[in-house]
């Protein structure tokens, strides 16, 4: 049951669409799925690696640019963005993972969240490549119906999932882990530190990019300030994970989930729309104070609090 | 060179000499958060901005000069620190979690609850405090008639810095000769000897947040007659504070006000000569080169010096 279990869910999410479901929770999944696909790779930098990553927007943002300048520069359709990403982050990723994984711990922190401003101010100055503030726009979308795109990103999903799991299961997961608990002692044990945490940044932004420009597809429009954006892509991945569950499979889906579908409820609140951070902010506060490991990690913690609270 | 290049070069180093003394002040807070307490304050911009809407409330209903209205904005930042530390950082120092980088990522929580209250009370239009000497500035030819080339030098800009210079005497003065100081250097040092010796570390980590506040908090009330003012500014303060925490050394002042004028000038310099939306990228050239070339921070090449003799 247990391992069939991903297979169900596969199953259950590929058969929504047929239930005509308007286009406007189409678009929840969407996101839904999408935000899964940045959680699970973030998760494998700072979960299971222990690097803990504030500049993910950097490899969204570079996968949605390859996409978009490939469509507004050589006229290419934007999907041949996504193959093509996966080249262009990776080489990102080596460059950004030369400068910042000599930090460590909330060095490494700080340092990625430069490099995602670093991005963001780049490509809003380069005007002559990316547009700057103007953005990319696609003139027109490759399917008006959310079905296609709906099944591209969770054939995405389901391959980040996959890809992801096989690596924290082969031996490269435990060094992860190892330099995660200890990175000293994971030296002197002989793992080449800085190879595998190049590695374990390598594939995280390389779905990251996917994601990216993917978006840059579904969405149809981009600028600086949405793709490179620190607190609504790189915060809100961090978050997807914090909630969800920190080191686990299904984590990232839990709080994709919850991520979304809070954004959406605060929005609807009159007044308050504009809000959203502060909701978005205590929530991160209450979470890392009560429940550090997220919803799935800490499962037992939150049955017991449950518990409690039904006894009383 | 001409002499007009060589007003422009003179003018540019200038203003940056005096940008960079005001982002020595915000960077000192930030570095000596990190000494004491080894965790980075990611909402220290926000602090900043707390701050500066203090003045710009005090100023747009009780015409109190922004200078002045730092003898009420730091203690009021000062009590602020002191409360996020006490209730917030402090319970999560103790949580056991899978990543160790748990406070960081709360003060990133705690700076967007900041930025986004700010929001709500003040909207996110730009707020500026009008005051009459804003545009008031000292020209070299007035005091120098032959002089060949055309100097000026801004009043708030240079006020501001003198401020800046005042407190960061003052900081340095609490910190070598008074008795709370000392143990606040000597927990930044090392936490168990200091416990050992006596000192009181849970209380100095706690007034030392707090003085990091309210540090960041004066240097918020010199920044906005000369600035303008939005929730969303707080980000690049906290960054430029860290970048000039990795450029001085960590946790060391001296370091920091070094790093806070380099940055400036350099900043200045980018501005005055590649554009101005390209200082940004500037700012964080430097970063990327002291982390590569001088990963210890200009502090390390004194000390490095020093053994070798």
């Amino acid at each position: 049951m247990k391992k069939a279990l991903p297979l169900i869910i596969l199953g259950m999410l590929a058969v929504l669409p047929l239930l005509g479901l308007s286009s406007y929770w189409m678009h929840i999944l969407i996101l839904v799925i999408m935000w899964s696909v940045i959680g699970m790779a973030w998760n494998l930098l700072g979960g299971y690696c222990g690097q803990v990553s504030f500049g993910h927007a950097a490899f969204f943002g570079v996968g949605a640019y390859t996409a978009g300048i490939l469509y507004n520069k050589a006229h290419l359709s934007a999907w041949w963005g996504m193959p093509l990403s996966i080249v262009v982050v990776t080489i990102f990723a080596l460059i950004i993972g030369y400068i910042c994984l000599r930090l460590r711990g909330p060095f490494f922190a700080l340092g990625t969240l430069a490099m995602g401003v670093i991005l963001r101010v780049t490509a809003e100055n380069l005007t002559a490549i990316t547009e700057g503030d103007l953005g990319i726009m696609l003139q027109e979308r490759t399917w008006i119906e959310k079905t296609w795109y709906f099944y591209i990103i969770l054939a995405l999903a389901a391959v980040t999932f996959i890809a992801i799991k096989m690596v924290v299961e082969s031996k490269f997961g435990y060094y992860f882990v190892a330099i995660r608990e200890d990175q000293d002692a994971a030296e002197s044990l002989g793992i080449n530190t800085t190879l595998y945490k190049t590695i374990a940044l390598s594939i995280s932004a390389v779905f990251t990019g996917l994601a990216g420009a993917f978006y840059m597809n579904y969405m149809g429009y981009i600028d600086p300030k949405i793709v490179f954006a620190l607190h609504d892509i790189s915060i809100v991945t961090i978050m997807v994970v914090m909630v969800g569950g920190v080191a686990t499979y299904w984590g990232p889906f839990v709080g994709a989930v919850i991520m979304v579908f809070l954004a959406e409820i605060i929005r609807t609140i009159p007044k308050l729309g504009a809000a959203h951070h502060t909701f978005f902010g205590i929530l991160l506060i209450v979470i890392i104070i009560f429940l550090p490991n997220g919803i799935t990690g800490d499962i037992q913690k939150l049955k017991k609090i449950l518990r409690i609270g039904k006894a009383t | 060179m001409t002499s007009v290049q060589l007003e422009v070069l003179l003018q540019t180093l200038i203003s940056g000499l005096l940008l960079g003394g005001l982002y020595a002040l915000i960077g000192i807070g930030m570095t000596l958060i990190m000494g004491v307490m080894k965790i980075i304050n990611l909402a220290h911009g926000e602090l900043m901005m707390v701050a500066m809407y203090i003045a710009y409330v005090l100023f747009s209903s009780f015409h109190v000069d922004p200078y002045l209205s730092i003898l009420i904005a730091a203690p009021a930042l000062f009590i602020l620190g002191i409360l996020l530390q006490k209730y917030l950082i402090n319970p999560v120092l103790k949580v056991e979690a899978i990543i160790p980088e748990n406070q960081v990522i709360l003060t990133v929580g705690i700076g967007m609850v900041l930025a986004n209250i700010a929001t709500i009370i003040f909207s996110s239009d730009y707020k500026t405090t009008p005051v009459d000497y804003a545009t008031k500035a000292w020209y070299l030819s007035d005091y120098w008639r032959e002089s060949p080339i055309e100097l000026s030098l801004s009043m708030p800009w240079s006020v501001s810095f003198c401020v800046a210079l005042v407190i960061t005497a003052a900081l340095w003065f609490f910190l070598t000769k008074t008795d709370m100081g000392k143990s606040i250097r000597a927990t930044a040092q090392d936490k168990d000897a200091a416990l050992l010796m006596g000192v009181n570390v849970e209380r100095m980590r706690v007034v030392t947040f707090g003085l990091g506040s309210a540090l960041v908090g004066s240097a918020g009330c010199l920044f906005i007659p000369i600035y303008y003012l939005y929730p969303d500014l707080g980000g690049q303060f906290t960054l430029i504070a860290f970048v000039i925490t990795i450029l001085g050394g960590l946790g060391s002042t001296v370091g920091a006000i070094i790093g806070g004028l380099i940055l400036g000038v350099f900043e200045s310099l980018t501005a005055t000569y590649a554009g101005m939306g390209w200082a940004p990228v500037g700012r964080f050239m430097i970063f990327v080169a002291a982390l590569i070339f001088v990963p210890g921070g200009i502090m390390s090449l004194f000390r490095k010096r020093r053994l070798g003799k």
